[in-house]
């Protein structure tokens, strides 16, 4: 939706801000609620890359507002400091700062707990500023005197004092706010920020050290809410104390909520909206202080029956117009390939694993030794013994319960072994967390689908291939996420092995069950990972899907090491070349397919020792 | 030096501040811990306890009668909402659900001053309660005194609800593993209703027996909404025991703070607040599961 033509968006926002001095008188907008609109904006931009964006709602964007705004405000009255927009920047530095402060906290919990503890920030700033601070800040007073811009050219002076010429002004720093805004979200660092918003799970699998990223999200954020904060001190010529109440935090999130979210322009529709009813339904209808209650019932409906706001809406309605015009598609898209389709077509080129330093390390590529879970008094995995050789295919099988899943889970260390090692690639990794273990080269695909549900399938991919390319944090904000070497190109070849090409720009609400399964391997296939395990890769699939998928899987092990957990054993004995049986937690036994069908402990392990 | 009187004085407002905090904290974590649900309107319940009481009382001039009225309006106002909207979110996001139950705050909030204009409300407390007492070696009033004996007593009922009946057992099954309840064939919508309706009178009550104590005004609640949250943090989302440990420790902060500072208060209840983030993530009785 952002993608389309380079600039456009950036040229039609700077259109658009040449044009509203002109139009926007005729509409009944004075020029101060025009200036209070680009600050609400500007400050929304930040809280919708946040929010919006990587999907943390904060009720705390008041206090970095504020701090922001009374840094700025005290270095241009009491501190006599004279340059007005370096005032500014030091007082976004500032928030900036007590955002990473603020965000190591509230970042070590998610969800509600995110949103609880957010709210505690905001009213601890708003106590800090009024009594313990008052000397600095004012306290209820707040700030008044903050000089207007203006800037000595030699020649001549220019000033932004009020109305349309501060107008100049706060457009400018508008502009240049969602110029950084649309570099943010189109590069490899929003596209994981979606991730996180869609499957933090996920995202931390795929190897992006989600918490770094978290971060940063809520440090843009801050940078933003605190640049805005100054604005609006210089925009009064006075720093009010009442920038630091949570009623701050709650309007910008109600603006943000009516505008839309996850589109960078929704606070500032949402606020255009917002103080245009508050200007209508006090004066015109006279309905005094209720303009409150009725924006709050607008709020509410909004939630409840258009959550995307304003501009999503605007967006859908504009799809569902276009799409309507179109004829229906031939064929639908989700129709499995004919049978008999080469899904493993020798054209694909194969995608070997990518060689990671080992130090020379030539001995198996897995090893497990004395691995033990037990949750409580349930014992899930018991001192088990494992190792597979580089290039090896390795079924796992059991009968359901036996702990074939709970091993996974230790082997990619998403929950830690009670006791054993794990030494991957000569490395131990016993205790490491999953993303670092992808970062070696370790990977999974999930029993369950775990997709990043509101991107599309190329999406999907390129999240990844980042984590492969790009390592597990780097703060490449501004570069165009097309220009990370090598990832189209990866991307295109994880796409064909799945089979996916074809599908490549279907958002992932839109596939059929069988394509979501490939998509689920080609997750974990896309950061070309030395082992991968496959947890019951054939779930759920019609035969006909089985046997494409196992040709798949068959031309994936090519140069690669796997592991595979699945309960159809004439499709896994057909694709690997030895199996490892698991009962109650054990090892029963290890062999090759053979050797394993015509075990007498195996056939009693599944029919309950019937035969003799 | 420390001046003594003053001292346990503000020890017993702690108290009486922490028992409030405890009820209405077990009420937000027990709709949390059942539904799933943060219910960000918590605060205006509370608020909107002590006005229906406030109106029950104008009409009837019975403390008594305004009790029970300010606790049942919240009740049934706390099932309508579950009825009409909440339900309808359980399947969204959790941002989803904060939004909107944010929203209604803001709507109980303003359709109150709608009514009743921002200016403060009094419910004096009844008249046996009123006046003080000597404690002999220092005087206090003696609503305050019983307060702690209402809640306490109150928290009791809620205990005995939880732990000692069907619907409780149901309930706090619920908070375990709502879907394996679910499957047991016990109709969970119907408990999510009843545990919405007891939540929002816990809060109701304690906004009414409070009332004698503060003035009302529409946006009392913002703070103790504020409060709460920093016990349920504490305390451990979902766990009763936790929001009455929690609401004590809340309680006795902010009053001690307040003696020597009170432009201080919140900081050391978010320093506490952190300090328990920082060495029990879940909090001091939370446990794992709930995320």
């Amino acid at each position: 939706m952002i993608k389309q033509r380079p600039f456009l968006v950036e040229t039609l926002t700077a259109i658009g801000l040449i044009l509203a001095p002109l139009i926007l008188p005729h509409l009944g907008f004075a020029p101060n609620t025009v200036n209070r609109i680009l600050i609400w904006g500007l400050f929304g931009i930040g809280f919708d890359i946040l929010f919006g964006f990587t999907g943390l709602l904060s009720f705390g964007q008041s206090a970095l507002y504020g701090t922001g705004g009374f840094v700025a405000a005290y270095l241009l009255t009491r501190a006599g400091f004279p340059h007005v927009v370096t005032a500014l920047f030091i007082g976004m530095v500032a928030a900036a700062a007590v955002g990473y402060l603020v965000g190591l906290i509230a970042l070590r919990r998610t969800g509600i707990y995110f949103a609880m503890i957010t709210v505690a920030i905001a009213e601890v700033f708003y106590f800090v500023e009024f009594n313990p601070l008052a000397e600095w800040t004012g306290g209820e007073n707040g700030l008044p005197g903050v000089p207007s811009p203006s800037f000595d050219l030699g020649f001549t002076q220019i000033s932004f004092s009020s109305g349309w010429s501060l107008y100049g002004f706060l457009a400018f720093w508008f502009f240049i706010g969602i110029v950084i805004g649309l570099r943010i979200i189109r590069s490899p660092v929003g596209a994981v920020f979606r991730a996180i918003r869609d499957n933090p799970l996920r995202a931390a699998a795929v190897g992006h050290n989600i918490h770094s990223y978290k971060l940063t999200a809520f440090v843009i954020a801050a940078a933003y809410a605190g640049f805005a904060g100054g604005l609006l001190g210089v925009m009064q010529a006075f720093m009010p104390p009442d920038a630091f109440m949570f009623h701050t935090s709650a309007e910008l999130i109600m603006m943000t909520a009516i505008g839309g979210t996850g589109t960078l322009f929704g606070p500032l529709v949402g606020a255009a909206v917002w103080l245009f009813l508050q200007d209508f339904l006090q004066a015109a209808l006279g309905l005094g202080a209720a303009w409150k209650l009725v924006l709050g019932i607008i709020f509410v409906l909004l939630v409840c029956f258009l959550r995307r706001g304003i501009v999503g809406g605007i967006h859908d309605l504009y799809l569902w117009l276009t799409r309507r015009g179109e004829s229906e598609p031939d064929a639908p898209e989700g129709v499995p390939l004919p049978l008999g389709a080469d899904v493993t077509a020798s054209d694909t080129p194969a995608m070997p694993p990518q060689p990671r330093a080992t130090n020379g390390y030539d001995g198996p590529i897995l090893q497990a030794a004395g691995l033990t879970k037990r949750y409580g008094g349930l014992v899930a995995n018991s001192d088990i013994d494992f190792t597979v050789n580089h290039g090896e295919v390795r079924g796992i099988i059991g009968p359901n319960g036996a702990g074939k899943s709970t091993f996974f889970k230790m082997l990619t260390c998403e929950v830690p072994p009670t006791s054993g090692r794990i030494v991957f690639e000569g490395n131990d990794i016993t205790g490491r967390n999953v993303t670092d273990v992808c970062q070696l080269g370790l990977t999974k695909s999930y029993q369950v689908n775990q997709l990043f549900s509101r991107l599309t399938v190329r999406e999907n991919l390129i999240i990844a291939v980042l984590g492969e390319l790009r390592g597990k944090f780097r703060l490449d904000m501004f570069r165009k996420i097309d220009n990370v070497p090598g990832l189209t190109e990866q991307v295109e070849r994880t796409l064909a092995m799945v089979n996916l090409s074809a599908r490549a720009d279907t958002p992932v609400t839109a596939l059929a069950y069988g394509e979501k399964r490939r998509l689920e391997i080609g997750l974990a296939l896309a950061s070309s990972p030395s082992l991968l395990l496959l947890d019951e890769p054939l779930a759920g699939m019609s035969p006909q899907e089985r046997v494409e998928t196992v040709k798949l899987l068959k031309s994936i092990s090519r140069g690669r090491t796997m592991i595979v957990i699945d309960h159809d054993m004439d499709s896994l004995f057909e694709l690997v070349e030895r199996v490892t049986v698991l009962q109650e937690g054990r090892v029963l036994v290890e062999g090759t397919p053979e050797e394993i069908k015509g075990n007498p402990a195996v056939q009693e392990a599944y029919l309950g020792g019937v035969l003799e | 030096m420390i001046n003594w009187p003053n001292f346990v004085s503000q020890l017993f407002n702690g108290l009486v501040l922490g028992a409030l905090l405890a009820l209405i904290s077990s009420g937000l974590t027990i709709i949390y811990g059942t539904l799933g649900v943060l219910n960000l309107a918590h605060g205006a319940m509370f608020m909107l306890g002590g006005y229906a009481g406030y109106v029950a009382y104008t009409y009837t001039d019975s403390f008594i009668l305004a009790v029970i009225a300010g606790s049942l309006f919240v009740m049934v106002a706390g099932v309508v909402m579950e009825r009409v909207i909440i339900r309808h979110f359980y399947s969204r996001s959790d941002e989803d659900q904060l939004l909107v139950t944010f929203g209604i705050g803001i709507v109980m909030v303003e359709v109150v001053r709608f009514f009743f204009g921002s200016l403060s409300m009094n419910v004096p407390p009844p008249a046996a309660l009123s006046g003080i007492t000597s404690l002999g070696f220092m005087f206090y009033p003696t609503y305050r005194l019983a307060l702690v004996g209402i809640i306490a007593v109150a928290l009791l009922a809620l205990f005995l609800v939880l732990y000692r009946t069907r619907i409780g057992m149901i309930v706090r099954a619920g908070i375990e593993d709502s879907v394996m309840v679910d499957s047991l064939g016990i109709n969970v919508y119907r408990v999510f209703m009843v545990v919405f309706g007891i939540g929002a009178m816990a809060a109701g009550f304690a906004g009414i027996v409070n009332a004698p104590v503060v003035s009302l005004t529409p946006d009392m609640g913002d703070s103790i909404l504020v409060q709460t949250f920093v016990v349920v943090v504490i305390g451990g989302v979902g766990s009763f025991p936790g929001a009455i440990i929690g609401g004590l420790i809340a309680g006795e902060i902010i009053s001690i703070t307040s003696m020597i500072n009170p432009g201080y208060s919140y900081v050391m209840l978010f320093a506490a607040m952190t300090l328990v983030l920082v060495l029990r993530p879940h909090g001091l009785l939370g446990s794992q599961s709930r995320a």
